[in-house]
């Protein structure tokens, strides 16, 4: 790898602490014990559940919040106060800026739910008591929000790299959404023929496919996760991130910064 | 050798929404910088002197022509290394500290960490500001800013440098500043390149200058030459308190004091007048040419195109 983009991700990550993005981490883990306790009262026999979805929920829609919300002003931000002027009069290619603010946002949102992690285990223990040898598939879980977020960096990039961070955020948001329900986006594509049936189907299969990084609910039952799902979900992410990188660079390629 | 080589320069965007149009920001523009050389890119707002820059740093693409740096075409890797870049009225990474700052370009243009802390603080004393070099650039003023870009423009000891509008908003001691640096960078052999509309820091500095107006180059040369193709004044005084009708004729501004009348009128009508002076038996007292200025060519030039003469220098 390019030294030049460490360097930019070293920036960028250093941007994105010093934008007070971690901060959240401190409400997050002190609302997340609150509810813990909260539940331990109100419910039997579910609280560990409870806590699991609850909180594993929390630390996938917190960092998406993120990922989108500082994700879209990647480059915009940059063109507009015109921070990347100085940087890219450098030898410094214009796919290693792309590629380096990649990293350098996917390392914040890792950092961040590294943090909001421990968090939730924090709350586990309270009201478990001790931990289980099925709990080890939280790790998994966490594992596959990690694998959404680098999805969704690598949208907010693609899209912040040709439109308004306003725009680039409703995008963002919208395929986030989308992707949530993909697998009923494409059982609903089978069952519809003809030219539409393969506009759906195109659809469903362009969208991320969220649902099935998404294995929260199974997890709090302590069902465990196939090594096949892992091998599966982990290829598909890099490989959909890798093609929006592709897309994000490609365009900001030939893009005039005016 | 050249430092820079500018050949059919050209850029057009295509602006409106529905229906696209072009708009011509730069018409073809050819021209050369000498190494060595303080070269003034010159002209009002608008035009053209910030995109011919952004084009040169490959931040914009050019519709046609193309340039060289150094020898190398501007899309060579190699070109980046050896030219150094101020933006106009910069805007930095304000949650770093100017220490900081200067750390990162100094990584992006590939420093050698062992040269970087020494590279910074030498960049830090020259632009005075090594006080505040731990303070995040949030809290530094415009003045401070600038002089943390020229900072970053000359960190990497490039062999070329464009400042874009540098002496723009800054008080007259900034001003002088950053006229002791360009200086300082031609005697160690550096080529700078800089864009301004205030002209009286141009003709103070540079070597030769070119004018753009509209997009399109109206002249090119050292200062002393063109402002010498200006036609000028020439001011005549004589003995006595009457203005003669024949002097007014010639297209004079006459001003009496209380022994000597002075006229200022176009060099081209001072033998006229002259005669004019002896005929009326006056005792002529001075003849003395004023001096043009780079500004009034400049003005001579820009008025004629604004009123449709446009001739090409």
């Amino acid at each position: 790898m390019s030294t030049r983009i460490l360097y930019i991700a070293t920036n960028t990550f250093r941007e994105a602490v010093r934008d007070r993005v971690l901060y959240n981490l401190i409400a997050f883990a002190l609302l997340l014990s609150g509810a813990a306790i909260l539940v331990g009262q109100i419910s039997i026999d579910i609280e560990k559940l409870v806590v699991i979805n609850l909180g594993l929920t929390a630390v996938a829609l917190f960092g998406i919040v993120i990922a989108i919300f500082i994700g879209i002003g990647l480059v915009s931000k940059e063109i507009d106060r015109r921070t990347l002027y100085t940087v890219l009069s450098r030898p410094v290619h214009r796919w290693e800026f792309i590629i380096g603010k990649f990293f350098g946002l996917a390392g914040t949102l890792v950092v961040n739910a590294f943090f909001m992690a421990i968090g939730v285990f924090a709350a586990l223990l309270y009201v478990a008591h001790k931990f289980q040898a099925p709990d080890g598939w939280i790790l998994v879980a966490l594992y596959f929000v990690i694998l959404q977020f680098l999805i969704i960096c690598s949208l907010a990039l693609l899209f912040s790299s040709f439109s308004s961070p306003l725009l680039s955020a409703v995008f963002a948001f919208s395929l986030f959404v989308i992707g949530s329900f993909s697998e009923d986006l494409r059982g609903f594509a089978a069952l519809v023929k003809g030219p539409v049936g393969w506009l759906v189907k195109g659809v469903a299969y362009l969208v991320p496919n969220f649902s099935t990084l998404n294995v929260i609910s199974s997890v709090a039952h302590a069902q465990p996760v196939s090594g096949r799902l892992i091998a599966y979900n982990s290829a598909y992410a890099l490989l959909y991130s890798a093609v929006a990188l592709c897309g994000a660079i490609l365009i900001f390629q030939r893009r005039n910064l005016k | 050798m050249l430092a820079i080589e500018i050949i059919g320069l050209a850029k057009t965007y295509s602006v409106g929404f529905w229906r696209k149009r072009p708009k011509v920001a730069l018409r073809p523009l050819d021209l050369t910088v000498k190494e060595g050389e303080i070269f003034g890119f010159l002209g009002p707002n608008g035009a053209g002197k910030t995109t011919t820059l952004k084009m040169l740093m490959g931040l914009v693409f050019p519709t046609a022509g193309s340039a060289r740096i150094l020898g190398k075409d501007i899309n060579d890797p190699g070109v980046k290394a050896q030219i150094g870049f101020l933006p106009e009225q910069p805007y930095f990474y304000d949650y770093l500290t100017a220490r900081e700052l200067l750390n990162y370009y100094a990584q992006l243009s590939g420093v050698p960490a062992k040269e970087r802390e020494r590279r910074t603080d030498e960049m830090l004393d020259r632009v005075g500001v090594r006080d505040a070099g731990n303070v995040q650039l949030r809290k530094f003023s415009k003045g401070m800013l600038q002089r943390v870009g020229i900072a970053q423009a000359i960190l990497h000891d490039p062999k070329v440098i464009f400042f874009d509008e540098p002496m723009s908003g800054l008080d007259p001691i900034g001003r002088r500043e950053v006229r002791d640096v360009m200086e300082e960078l031609k005697r160690a052999g550096k080529t700078v390149f800089f864009s301004t509309h205030i002209l009286s820091d141009a003709e103070a500095l540079c070597d030769r200058v070119a004018i753009l107006h509209l997009g399109e180059l109206r002249g090119m040369g050292a200062v002393a030459d063109l402002a010498s193709s200006v036609q000028g004044n020439v001011e005549i005084v004589w003995k006595g308190t009457t203005i003669f009708p024949s002097i007014k004729a010639l297209n004079a501004v006459c001003y009496t004091t209380a022994d000597t009348v002075r006229a200022v009128l176009p060099e081209t009508n001072q033998d006229a007048a002259i005669d004019a002076i002896r005929r009326e038996r006056a005792r002529l007292v001075s003849v003395t040419p004023m001096r043009t200025s780079l500004e009034d060519y400049f003005v001579q030039k820009v008025q004629r195109i604004e009123t449709g003469m446009g001739a090409k220098a």
